[in-house]
């Protein structure tokens, strides 16, 4: 399983006053396995390339291969592409609809034609897999959960679809530390435990750095800088920029050398940031 | 795709139609329709699309703008015109089995279809040249007198602006919502009535909570701002009719009496 994108461009209101490219000759390619982190500004055309990959838009020209299939292409079935590769939406919370949360949970499945028995332990399993007890609340409403809860519910209903890519447009927008944290934990679970590509958009640079493999930077529709996030987040000034920065630890690192201090700038989380700290001032321990 | 959907929109843009005050605006537009529906020959229609031309010219709407907003009355268009040029009796043009084409069925049919695209690209300019609050607030002024004998005026044109306002805001909810379902694999193209019906459950159900939504968020923030509907309420900038306004006004009353002495006078 790998996705190739090769010149892929997007123009919106084609031959209006409005005329706004919103991708511009994308190049990149996933492999199988790997957790992909997109950042980049308000407007850069993130969410436009992600609808691409499920065929929700089509290509202005350019081409999108996924597991060796070719997207772009005439007469290709949008149902097996959406079986493939699962997108969730920006507050997915809003396309709850079904009188009970498994039922609504059991739409994607259902889409794909599977049997009864299969979509019920399907359900069963996505909703095991974001934490929400089957039991308990199964048979309810979605619409009396919790915010979190109704997010991890409408999250569900696209992990019971089994998807080989699963995509993830910024999934913390708007929820409180607890929901935040859950919606991580929940993501690297699922990652483990269906070992499928993992696309996440998020404006958490702390979050990207510590789930990605890689990482892609937008800018104005065009994709700017791919790499480890140890590569990206190790060139600030180019992400500042682009108004975008640093995981908050990385920028603590870098201010303490910025005011003369030789130290290491690359950890990006609390842990590593605590090692070079211990291991700098041991040192001038040890010296003194 | 759906956002593509221009009708009731505001065009951003300076122009002396935008400038104008929103009274004289929509009496013209009123007055519009009425010359609309009374002109009844060729040179009538014509007069009227030259009026509007010129309108839509001096707005600086693009015509391709315009244009869009036409697209979803398309069905509207064909089924009258099919109607009338079928149904309506007169000598016989063509004859295709039971379907006949006659000369006033083809004068109407054609007549029927100009006044409705021009009904609805001149009170889409209306919309195009003219923000909802600006609307609203000509459109309070103007009902202003039926507020004596108790109509409640203000509530009325804040529920039009609002419902203006909140077009392009749901459409753009239905279109995400839309690619949210097919993403979950929904499928509105296939299937007979009733499936294809069925189908739109997902749309609708998530569609109305939004609503209610906005709804709620926007009945608070207006109580947050301490709104309690007309009473002693005032205007920032008073509509004051300058000069263009009279010009304008003078220009569509001119253009009204000429339909109307070109109905009498044939």
């Amino acid at each position: 399983m790998s996705i190739q994108v090769r010149n892929l461009s997007h123009v919106y209101n084609k031959g209006l006053a409005a005329e706004q490219k919103a991708l511009d000759n994308i190049n990149f390619d996933i492999y199988d396995g790997e957790v992909v982190g997109i950042i980049g500004h308000t407007g850069s055309g993130k969410s436009t390339l992600l609808q691409h990959l499920n065929g929700l838009i089509k290509a202005d020209c350019g081409n999108i291969i996924i597991d060796g299939k070719d997207i772009t292409k005439q007469g290709i079935s949008m149902r097996d592409i959406r079986r493939r590769v699962g997108l969730v939406f920006q507050y997915p919370e809003y396309q709850l609809f079904e009188e009970t949360v498994a039922k609504d949970v059991a739409f994607g499945p259902k889409n794909l034609g599977l049997s009864e028995a299969e979509v019920e332990s399907r359900v069963r399993e996505a909703l095991e897999m974001v934490r929400i007890d089957y039991d308990e609340y199964g048979q309810r409403s979605p619409f009396e959960l919790s915010g979190g809860q109704k997010r991890r519910v409408a999250i569900a209903g696209v992990i019971a679809m089994k998807p080989q890519v699963l995509i993830l447009d910024e999934p913390t927008a708007g929820l409180d530390p607890g929901a935040h944290k859950d919606i991580l934990n929940l993501i690297k679970d699922v990652h483990e435990r269906q070992n499928n590509i993992i696309i996440l958009v998020s404006h958490n640079m702390e979050d990207v750095a510590n789930l990605s493999d890689k990482v892609m930077v937008m800018d104005r529709g065009k994709l700017i800088m791919v790499g480890t996030p140890q590569e990206i987040f190790s060139r600030r000034d180019r992400l500042e920029a682009i108004a975008l920065n640093v995981p908050p630890v990385t920028e603590m690192m870098y201010e303490v050398k910025e005011r003369g201090i030789e130290i290491d700038t690359s950890p990006l989380n609390i842990k590593s940031a605590e090692d070079v700290i211990y291991n700098y001032l041991k040192r001038i321990e040890m010296n003194r | 795709m759906i956002r593509d959907i221009t009708l009731g929109q505001y065009y951003s843009v300076d122009s002396p139609i935008h400038r104008r005050d929103p009274r004289i605006k929509i009496l013209s537009v009123v007055m519009y329709i009425a010359a609309l529906f009374i002109v009844e020959n060729f040179i009538g229609f014509v007069m009227a699309a030259a009026a509007l031309g010129l309108a839509v010219a001096v707005s600086k709407v693009p015509i391709g703008f315009i244009m869009r907003g036409l697209k979803p009355i398309i069905f509207i268009l064909i089924f009258t015109f099919s109607i009338n040029i079928f149904m309506i009796n007169g000598r016989v043009l063509w004859k295709l089995g039971f379907l006949e084409v006659t000369d006033n069925g083809l004068y109407t049919a054609a007549f029927m279809s100009v006044r409705l695209i021009l009904l609805i690209i001149g009170t889409s300019l209306l919309t195009f040249t003219t923000t909802p609050i600006k609307l609203t607030d000509g459109m309070e002024r103007l009902l202003y007198p039926l507020s004596k004998i108790g109509v409640p005026t203000h509530e009325i044109a804040m529920m039009m602006s609002i419902s203006l306002r909140f077009i392009p805001t749901l459409m753009e909810e239905t279109d995400k919502i839309i690619k949210a379902q097919q993403a979950r694999g929904a499928d509105f193209e296939s299937g007979n009535l009733i499936a294809r019906a069925k189908s739109l459950v997902p749309i609708l159900v998530p569609l109305f909570v939004s609503a209610f939504r906005i709804a709620l968020d926007l009945a608070m923030a207006m109580e947050a701002r301490c709104y309690s509907g007309g009473k002693n309420r005032t205007r920032m900038n008073g509509m004051k009719i300058n000069s263009g306004d009279l010009i304008f006004m003078a220009a569509n009353i001119l253009f009204f009496a000429a339909t109307i002495t070109l109905r009498i006078w044939r």
